[in-house]
């Protein structure tokens, strides 16, 4: 088949990182709008909560098929780091970095910090299993007191500005993995990504901070 | 203008390497960084000491020779030029100079900051011919290409190997490299017959050779001293996708063995 040396070369990997990372984006994207409803009652964020529940198989079918992004795109990413660790053995005494980004340098830590927040961010507020006084179905309840925990708190905001930095590099370079972004004499412009990082990682924010503000409760 | 140099030292290509520091006194700040070099070599014969052996050619930036990472960044601070058109006034004096040679798998050192660069040229034959008669010259203008592609593809041709590119990449990857080859002929009618062949035997080269891939950092178009855009890579991961989804299977069976 065609597509097993795309997976076996390099460019075929990043592909993948590329296409899950896109799918990941549209999730966050949903997932930030969703959330914004918890500043219109707790009538209206439980409303949708119970919404998404009652469309059972396809809940599961979209989670399933988050599963798997999150899975090939972290198989992708550990190959390839261990690619490129070998491809340098002897590192140079000195470096400067002349034209990357934060962003771009901090993927791979980033990529981490990302994954545990996923893990206690699923425990926490899906399960319930780590949160100090869950009631299921009850969304409002669960983020105004689960965040009311300040430590977590700010564990959450931190975890956003990884993620808003994950994406200013992410959704850029995808497109150039992808091959779909046109050539431009300023490569480095991105306001498409700008505007998906910034929404996304201060609209996920919001909710953190206007819990500890007493904004709502 | 005075330098301390602080060079990585190499006896050959088994042998275990380490930095030296030079005092370089009395150099003309229009002296090129070779120059200098060179100036520091002679010291070095008149005292009886091994010279700093170093890749150079054409010292006038086409040749793709000179090659190596001064301070930490590849080719040196000036943008769009290879070592060798980088000029000792672009330093301030008592400055210390950390030189290296290029750091990849792919280009085993051979000594001080000569390093083996036959990877790139594996590359290129792993490309192959393209499809043109020859024998008595063609009419001008026979092929019309449109200006565009004619200005984009000799971009790209600007290419001159030195690996820069890989060197200054955090991933090793010699994309950039590899791109422009690919863009250059892939631009062209020219090159149109054998593009998706080309196209995958050319970066499973690359992949056998060990190069790290593309994260898109953007160091390498920094580093170019022909300034090829990173436009080139993204070019190349469309074409070679779509090469592999549309190639015969013998030809993909021959570009994975």
């Amino acid at each position: 088949m065609w597509w097993m040396p795309l997976y076996r070369s390099t460019i075929g990997k990043k592909v993948i990182m590329a296409v899950t990372g896109l799918i990941m984006v549209g999730f966050v994207v949903v997932h930030m709008l969703g959330n914004l409803q918890a500043f219109q009652g707790p009538e209206r964020i439980n409303a949708y909560s119970a919404f998404l529940h009652s469309t059972g198989e396809l809940l599961w079918v979209a989670r399933t098929v988050l599963l798997v992004a999150v899975i090939l795109h972290i198989d992708a990413a550990v190959q390839l780091t261990r690619i490129a660790r070998a491809a340098r053995p002897l590192q140079y005494a000195e470096r400067r970095p002349q034209v990357s980004t934060l962003a771009s340098r901090t993927m791979r830590w980033g990529g981490v910090v990302l994954v545990a927040f996923i893990v206690f961010h699923i425990l926490h507020m899906t399960t319930g299993t780590v949160h100090p006084s869950f009631a299921a179905g009850d969304v409002y309840h669960n983020l105004v007191t689960g965040l009311r925990v300040w430590p977590v708190a700010i564990f959450y905001l931190l975890a956003m500005a990884a993620l808003g930095l994950h994406l200013y590099h992410g959704v850029w370079s995808s497109a150039r993995t992808l091959g779909v972004a046109r050539p431009t004499p300023h490569p480095f412009h991105r306001p498409v990504a700008v505007v998906v990082a910034v929404a996304v990682a201060v609209g996920f924010a919001l909710i953190p901070v206007a819990v500890l503000a007493g904004w709502i409760r | 203008m005075e330098f301390t140099l602080r060079v990585w030292r190499q006896a050959g290509p088994a042998a275990a390497g380490g930095f030296v520091d030079y005092p370089a006194p009395d150099i003309s700040p229009d002296a090129s960084f070779l120059e200098m070099l060179d100036v520091i070599n002679e010291r070095l014969s008149e005292r009886g000491d091994e010279p700093i052996a170093f890749s150079h050619d054409c010292r006038e930036g086409i040749c793709g020779s000179c090659a190596m990472m001064i301070d930490g960044v590849a080719h040196g601070p000036v943008s769009g030029a290879a070592t060798c058109q980088v000029h000792m006034r672009s330093f301030r004096t008592g400055d210390t100079l950390t030189i290296e040679p290029w750091r990849s798998v792919a280009f085993p050192v051979i000594k001080d900051l000569v390093t083996d660069r036959a990877a790139l040229d594996r590359i290129i034959q792993a490309g192959g011919f393209i499809t043109a008669p020859t024998g008595g010259a063609r009419d001008a203008n026979e092929i019309l290409v449109p200006k565009d592609a004619a200005d984009a593809a000799m971009d790209a041709a600007s290419c001159i190997g030195c690996g820069a590119c890989v060197a200054a990449c955090p991933n090793g990857s010699a994309s950039l490299f590899t791109a422009a080859k690919l863009t250059h002929l892939g631009l062209l009618p020219q090159g149109q017959p054998e593009r998706s062949r080309r196209t995958i035997s050319m970066v499973a080269q690359m992949d056998r050779e060990h190069f790290g891939h593309c994260t898109m950092f953007g160091e390498c178009q920094e580093a170019c001293p022909k300034q090829i855009s990173i436009d080139v890579i993204a070019r190349m991961n469309r074409d070679y996708v779509r090469a592999l989804a549309t190639a015969r299977p013998d030809r993909t069976a021959a570009a994975a063995g």
